[in-house]
């Protein structure tokens, strides 16, 4: 149980805040953060590089027999979201009926409960996206 | 580096096997294999499998198997990369011939799934993917694939029909197998009709979870008289590997990992995708015998489906797929799935594949894939006599 909540703990400004890195040599922008960039090998201390977190969807489906811990929220929507800045992102849709997903929609990120997990109902949170408002 | 040769094989049904543990399963495939190589001992045993651990609680493969296999002592290892673990087993006893450690090396896939088949399961298969950054966000295996073919339907202007061929050639060819899970044939109107899974994935684009176990014995070529007249050459063996998560790829639509196993295995055995007489690629859904087909030079990027539409991929197409039914008739006991596509390879080469024989085929290539893409197993086989 301690060990897992470390390890969710240890990834709180990723899931909470999509901080990822931009590499000092050849500027690619990576989320998730790496020790190496994957474009020029270069292993030297990388900058946080905190994404907007606005990007469109890349692809889609909706998932109906969902593994452990996340039956309560089937069927969902889980998507590949291009973010402005470039990188691809894994993630639930949420706040948009499953059959109103296309390819190309507008999603900004927002915070969510991701998971139930384990006896002890250790609750997950993390990134979601929704459609971008209108407004945005 | 030896030549190395396969002089034996052997395999249980792919199915429900409710009264065979693993360990049972394991030894069945191996004590087939020893006995059609006139063999009663082997310097090592590298086991595939992937799920053990999760489903049955059980890691330690490598000594278990030797020493319920009578082979107490016996150099043995479990090894594991997803569903590319049996074909990567294979590898390292390949590479345990070549490279002269080893001389009679047997290479076992295994995998006990119907032990539980719910959400446990579920859970196993995805941790192929990225644990931290794809499966927290409740993807499934299942899901992954779902993501690819969404967007290959998207970039590429072509609909679910189009994939319809995968899997209807897939159960013709398992009819003929006698140990394959499924087999009676499918007509177009039951896929069009088949359930949703996961959107655009279709119950008929994917293949069904099983038990079973397959395995082969290797030696090197100069010695591999003394055991059999029918020896089949190990001509390209290669292994790439790929981002683990489909995000992280420069283009998720491209296995570049399947291109970069298929093209190393192609320059070692010095042929051409032209050269190749069958090939058992990794249909686990119907999108990835597109892409498999697409990056191992086969077909144009985005082209994949119409050598299926085309009648291409059957028994006397221009390159026949899936030939005793792939993972879609066959099954797919994730773990043990590649020695099962190189068992096949084997038998076709032997002339030993029946209704499903391809009249001289000489050479045979066999593809593995791990998780979405992530390790790819392609290996190319040849008839010596
Ligand atoms: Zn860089």
């Amino acid at each position: 149980m301690t060990i897992e909540i470390a390890r969710h703990w240890r990834l709180k400004s990723q899931r909470y805040q999509l901080v990822g890195e931009v590499c000092p040599k050849c500027s690619n922008k990576m989320f998730p953060p790496r020790d190496v960039c994957p474009e020029c090998a270069d292993d030297s201390a990388q900058p946080d590089f905190k994404f907007s977190g606005r990007g469109e969807v890349y692809s889609h489906t909706t998932v109906h027999n969902p593994p452990d811990g996340y039956q309560e929220m089937a069927p969902y929507t889980v998507a590949l979201v291009k973010l402005e800045e470039g990188p691809l992102i894994t993630a639930q849709l949420t706040d948009v009926a499953n059959d109103a997903v296309k390819i190309g929609l507008p999603v900004e990120m927002v915070t969510r409960k991701l998971s139930t997990q384990g006896d002890e109902g250790l609750i997950v949170y993390g990134y979601k996206f929704r459609p971008q408002l209108a407004t945005a | 580096m030896r030549d190395v040769s396969i002089i034996g094989i052997g395999q249980t049904s792919v199915g429900e096997h409710w009264d065979r543990s693993l360990r049972h399963l394991a030894y069945d495939a191996l004590a087939a294999a020893m006995r059609d190589a006139k063999l009663e001992r082997a310097d090592a045993l590298y086991v595939g499998n992937m799920l053990s651990g999760e489903i049955s609680g059980q890691a330690h493969l490598g000594s278990l198997i030797a020493d319920f296999a009578g082979l107490r002592g016996m150099e043995a290892i479990k090894v594991e990369a997803a569903c590319a673990s049996a074909a990567a087993a294979f590898r390292q006893a390949y590479i345990g011939v070549a490279s002269g450690l080893q001389d009679i090396v047997i290479a076992l896939g295994v995998e006990k799934m119907t032990d539980d088949v719910g959400s446990r399961l579920t859970a196993g298969l995805a941790s192929a993917a990225d644990a931290d950054y794809e499966v927290i966000h409740g993807i499934t295996f299942v899901a992954l694939n779902a993501l690819i073919m969404q967007r290959y339907l998207y970039e590429y202007n072509v609909t679910r029909e189009d994939f319809a061929g995968f899997a209807i050639n897939a159960h013709a060819n398992g009819a003929g197998n006698p140990n394959a899970m499924f087999q009676r044939p499918i007509s177009k109107k039951a896929f069009m009709k088949s359930g949703m899974v996961a959107d655009p994935i279709g119950l008929l684009d994917a293949s069904p979870m099983a038990d079973g176990a397959a395995a082969v014995v290797l030696c090197p070529t100069d010695q591999a008289r003394e055991f059999t007249d029918n020896a089949i050459r190990v001509k390209g063996s290669a292994v790439a590997t790929d981002s683990l998560s489909i995000h992280d790829r420069r283009d998720p639509l491209w296995l570049q990992a399947a291109q970069d196993s298929a093209q190393r295995a192609y320059r070692q055995a010095e042929v051409t995708p032209e050269d190749i007489d069958f090939f058992e690629l990794h249909d686990a859904f119907t999108i990835m015998a597109a892409l498999s087909l697409e990056a191992s030079g086969f077909a144009e990027r985005g082209q994949g489906t119409r050598l299926a539409c085309d009648g291409e991929i059957t028994l006397e197409g221009k390159i026949p797929i899936t030939t005793r039914g792939g993972l879609k008739a066959r099954g797919h006991p994730v773990g043990a799935t590649g020695l099962y596509q190189i068992v096949e390879a084997t038998q076709q080469l032997r002339d030993e594949a029946g209704d499903n024989q391809i009249a001289n085929a000489r050479l045979g290539m066999t593809q593995n894939i791990g998780g979405s893409g992530a390790t790819i197993v392609t290996h190319i086989f040849e008839r010596v006599s």
